[in-house]
């Protein structure tokens, strides 16, 4: 089959029940978004895992480099003071 | 060797470190993590067998679809081979993640140039196979899968556990199915024990070879995309079946078969290795038919697949034009 034909992939994100976030569980084929739709509802959806579906071409997606030392998540790395935990409160200082 | 090389080298050494410290700690190889060449087609192979196994796995018990003896058993089984096919797609899509291409799986199980469970290759010629497959089939395969939720590579292992979720359904409507027989005439149940003569030593079969000859265990094990030799979880399978075959009322057709207190395990008979060597390279009594029915529905749907194409370039274009 030509590649122009074949059919894109797309990324499938779920939202489980009102309340929660959709989630990324998975990818398929389809020819275009709203076939991706119906087909993500019998894939992944045949035992009411879902409440809402988005599904994105997978093309469309810009991610971060996975690298576990990726100087792209250096900046966070050296802040310890944005955590609560990093400042000490006596003992008997209440609801803090 | 002059500097550069020396600086290619290190900086192998250390993708190759990085990956090692992931597995031994546990965690999961991404799909865009560095990764060593034969782990990815190590991983690529076992999954896209593990999903042509699914998809070939729908048609001994599709074949009883239309001829199921209520509505009840066909709704049954039509969600289950339904399942089946959805394990299929979500193994497929998590080949697709470490770079193979679906059609091309596609291909390489319908020539032929690659693998899927040898159960597959048997007939079922009654309805009480389709209790029997939930049971023994089903049951075996998710002793296999169990472990594999923890699976090093973390598509892989996400799928497993969607799969494994699914599994248990599936066993207990054959299981049911089974009792529903059991329950019934003298004929029924004879055609559950019959069944059951059929199906046993092949569910055996489907942990492989025995450990003296399995190839790939040890770096399989080392990589954490194994986590129990075929042994054990063939021994795990029997543990665990005994008990239920006696609450069904059937005998498991191996005069071997019996309590060994001393390991605390069931011994049981030698499995006919040659019969799943011959199956495996194609001699089973289905592998053509299988192979042959796969091949006409990928080639029956060719036209359905490109005019669902065509029209969404033409609808693509339209909107272009529109806007
Ligand atoms: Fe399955
Ligand atoms: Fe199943």
């Amino acid at each position: 089959m030509e590649p122009s034909r074949e059919w894109p992939l797309y990324e499938v994100f779920v939202r489980g029940k009102r309340g929660l976030n959709h989630v990324h569980v998975g990818s398929l084929r389809a020819a275009d978004a709203e076939m991706a739709l119906r087909n993500a509802r019998d894939l992944y959806t045949r035992r009411n895992e879902g409440v809402s579906i988005w599904v994105v071409e997978a093309k469309a997606i810009t991610a971060s480099s996975p690298d576990e030392k990726d100087p792209f998540f250096a900046p966070s790395g050296d802040k310890v003071y944005r955590h609560p935990t990093f400042y000490d409160i006596p003992e008997n200082v209440p609801h803090m | 060797m002059d500097a550069a090389d020396t600086d290619a080298r290190t900086g192998a050494d250390a993708r190759l470190a990085d990956f090692e410290r992931t597995i031994e700690r546990d965690q999961r190889i991404e799909p865009r993590d560095w990764m060593p060449d034969r782990y990815r087609s190590t991983m690529v192979r076992q999954i896209a067998q593990h999903a042509h196994s699914e998809i070939i796995g729908m048609q001994p018990e599709g074949a009883w679809i239309t001829r199921a003896p209520s509505l009840r058993r066909k709704a049954i089984l039509l969600a289950k081979v339904q399942d089946e096919a959805g394990h299929g797609l979500y193994l497929y899509s998590a080949a697709e993640t470490l770079g193979a291409d679906r059609p091309e799986l596609t291909a390489r199980l319908i020539s032929g140039r690659q693998k899927y469970s040898s159960i597959f290759n048997y007939p079922t010629p009654s309805f009480a196979d389709v209790g029997v497959i939930g049971w023994l089939v089903d049951g075996a395969a998710i002793c296999n899968q169990v472990p594999l939720c923890r699976s090093s590579y973390g598509p892989y292992a996400r799928a497993m556990i969607r799969i494994c979720k699914e599994e248990s359904f599936h066993q207990r409507q054959g299981y049911e199915l089974l009792m529903t027989l059991m329950r019934g005439t003298e004929a029924q149940r004879r055609m559950v024990q019959e069944s059951v003569d059929r199906w046993w030593w092949p569910s055996l079969m489907m942990f492989g070879p025995p450990d003296a000859e399995s190839t790939h265990t040890a770096q399989s094990m080392a990589w954490k995309i194994k986590r129990h030799t075929n042994d054990e979880l063939r021994q795990r399978f029997v543990d665990m079946t005994v008990p239920q075959a006696a609450a069904l009322g059937v005998t498991l057709p191996d005069p071997d078969l019996r309590w060994n207190a001393e390991r605390g395990h069931h011994d049981f008979g030698e499995v006919d290795w040659s019969e799943l060597k011959r199956v495996i390279s194609g001699d089973g009594p289905c592998n053509a038919e299988r192979i042959e029915v796969r091949r006409a529905a990928h080639e029956d749907g060719a036209w359905v697949r490109e005019a669902a194409a065509a029209h969404a370039a033409k609808r693509a274009r339209r909107e272009g034009e529109a806007a």
